[in-house]
């Protein structure tokens, strides 16, 4: 019988703005939690995955590595990666997933360790210097002051309001969604302190049109680990498991403006090729929210709805609210939870998954959900099973 | 982090010359916008590279192409992300004629922002900053 790979543990450290806490001890807590959750202990990790590897040259990004960890930690790991050229953020879990179905580790570390707020307040230790020069992919961007992602999500972002007709009240639905959410979420208490209202967000002051400072999330500092396990050393782990049913993942070319759908319309149908489930029997969806408009392409791309539909699916909100037919972002999303970067998508799918979130648990006892991450040429999911 | 705004708009970020992206970066300085052309098969390659995307033929070279293009889509841009920057301005994506699959993020100048459409008729027009000539666009009407 073919190995399966399941999320045996899931730990996050505290999640603030600016924390003093050094970004590997973060990083510590979070693996400590991880462990204590799956009934594991450091002896028994043979792997370690991240994404995207420590960035030197802006430790803020990603301050901690896997060599790092490897290191500290004292684990005798057998495979590890962390790289940046990867289709996203959860595609550091899919390959963990490979590794123990592969029969290579037996149980995973995966983690993802940011530090953008705490790294504004110490520029020259983890900011990058002031570049006043461009080379690769963002030479095709910054020198039209295309600077940030947001520039490049908005063009997507504008094309579904022309095209499609998407207003800026539909649109708002993530981000209310998010803080509603959030205000559920003890370790979003640092991020979301009030809900967000439709008067407020339509007064919001632009970034880049049609995203308003709400559409776009904040930095923060937080590490989120989720451990990835052998089908076969499940009678190890004392916590509910929940099965890496399937994984997929996107790039069309590292060139935002030249491709024509971001990667979620391909990454999307390719998820359900390797499995039984289809989009109805998804009871949650922890959508990638760095920006407001992402979780519609996933609702498009994944076949929730058609391709120019999603903002439809989200009008008024119900639909994605906890006791909707979709829960959308349980935890708040990055827009109310902090830009965790990827990880926290998985962090909660399993939490929901296993009844453990307290009062934001959806109702109707969840089976299915998927997380996602990325957004534009780069996309990776995840469908995980609690069966 | 905030100081006083300098007198005058910040420098464009400056692109580190390499033997593919030099011809689009300077060719302003003859009014040429350079798109690599590929000799065998017919096709562009953008980002510029020294063998053609589509065919993988060593057989290409920068071709002027006419300069003009659509605006396929758009953001008016509010924030600024460099001290000084005059904000808002249009960042826009044009789909440049007789360059089928090549587009160009750019700036649409000379127009305020709320006169620049989706499907508007652009040409470029090149700001100049040293060595670099930024292709900007502007409505061609
Ligand atoms: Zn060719």
């Amino acid at each position: 019988m073919a190995r399966e790979a399941y999320i045996t543990g899931v730990g996050q450290s505290e999640v603030g703005v600016r924390l003093p806490r050094h970004p590997l001890l973060l990083t510590v807590d979070a693996v400590n939690q991880a462990l204590a959750d799956a009934g594991l202990t450091l002896d028994q990790i043979d792997g370690v995955f991240s994404f995207p590897g420590k960035a030197q040259g802006y430790l803020a990004f990603s301050p901690v590595g896997t060599d790092d960890l490897i290191e500290v930690l004292g684990i005798k790991s057998k495979w590890q990666m962390g790289a940046m050229e990867q289709p996203a953020q959860l595609s550091a879990i899919g390959m963990a997933a490979w590794a123990v179905k592969e029969g290579i580790c037996r149980h995973v570390i995966c983690f993802r360790t940011v530090y953008e707020a705490g790294g504004m307040a110490n520029p020259a230790e983890y900011m990058p210097l002031q570049q006043k020069t461009t080379s690769g992919s963002s030479q095709w961007t910054s020198p039209f002051w295309a600077t940030s992602a947001a520039c490049w999500v908005a063009q997507y972002a504008a094309r579904h309001v022309h095209k499609y007709g998407m207003t800026r009240e539909q649109l708002a639905q993530i981000a209310i969604n998010g803080s509603k959410n959030a205000l559920l979420n003890p370790n979003a208490r640092a991020i979301t302190k009030e809900e967000l209202t439709l008067d407020k967000y339509m007064s919001a002051r632009m970034i880049s049109t049609p995203l308003c400072l709400y559409d776009c999330d904040r930095f923060s500092d937080a590490s989120t680990v989720i451990i990835v396990s052998a089908g076969d050393a499940l009678d190890e782990i004392k916590a509910t498991p929940v099965r890496i049913a399937a994984t997929s993942g996107s790039v069309d070319r590292y060139s935002w403006d030249q491709v024509e759908w971001s990667a979620a319309y391909d990454a999307g149908p390719d998820l359900w090729k390797n499995t039984d489930y289809r989009p109805k029997d998804v009871d949650t969806v922890q959508f990638y929210d760095g920006f407001a408009f992402l979780p519609i392409t996933w609702l498009e791309g994944l076949g929730f709805v058609e391709k120019g539909e999603g903002h439809k699916f989200i009008e008024g909100g119900t639909r994605i609210a906890r006791d909707g037919e979709l829960p959308l972002n349980t935890a708040g999303g990055q827009l109310g939870a902090g830009r965790l970067h990827g990880f926290g998508f998985a962090h909660e799918a399993v939490t929901q998954l296993r009844g453990a979130a307290g009062e934001r648990q959806i109702p109707g006892d969840p089976k299915v959900a998927v997380a996602t991450s990325g957004g534009g040429p780069m996309a990776a999911a995840l469908l995980l099973a609690r069966d | 982090m905030s100081s006083a705004p300098p007198s005058s708009p910040p420098p464009r970020p400056v692109p580190k010359l390499d033997a593919e992206n030099r011809a689009f970066w300077t060719g302003g300085a003859e009014g040429h916008l350079n798109i690599v052309h590929c000799g065998d098969c017919g096709q562009y390659t953008h980002p510029p590279r020294i063998l053609c995307r589509h065919c993988q033929s060593e057989n290409v070279a920068p071709k002027a192409v006419a300069g003009t293009g659509v605006i396929d889509t758009m953001t008016v841009n509010h924030q600024p992300w460099a001290p000084g920057l005059e904000v808002p301005f249009v960042i826009a994506r044009v789909a440049l004629d007789g360059v089928p699959g090549v587009f160009l993020t750019t700036n649409i100048v000379n127009s305020p922002v709320d006169q620049v459409n989706f499907g508007d008729k652009v040409r470029v027009t090149f700001e100049q900053q040293g060595d670099i000539f930024y292709p900007l666009f502007e409505k061609a009407n």
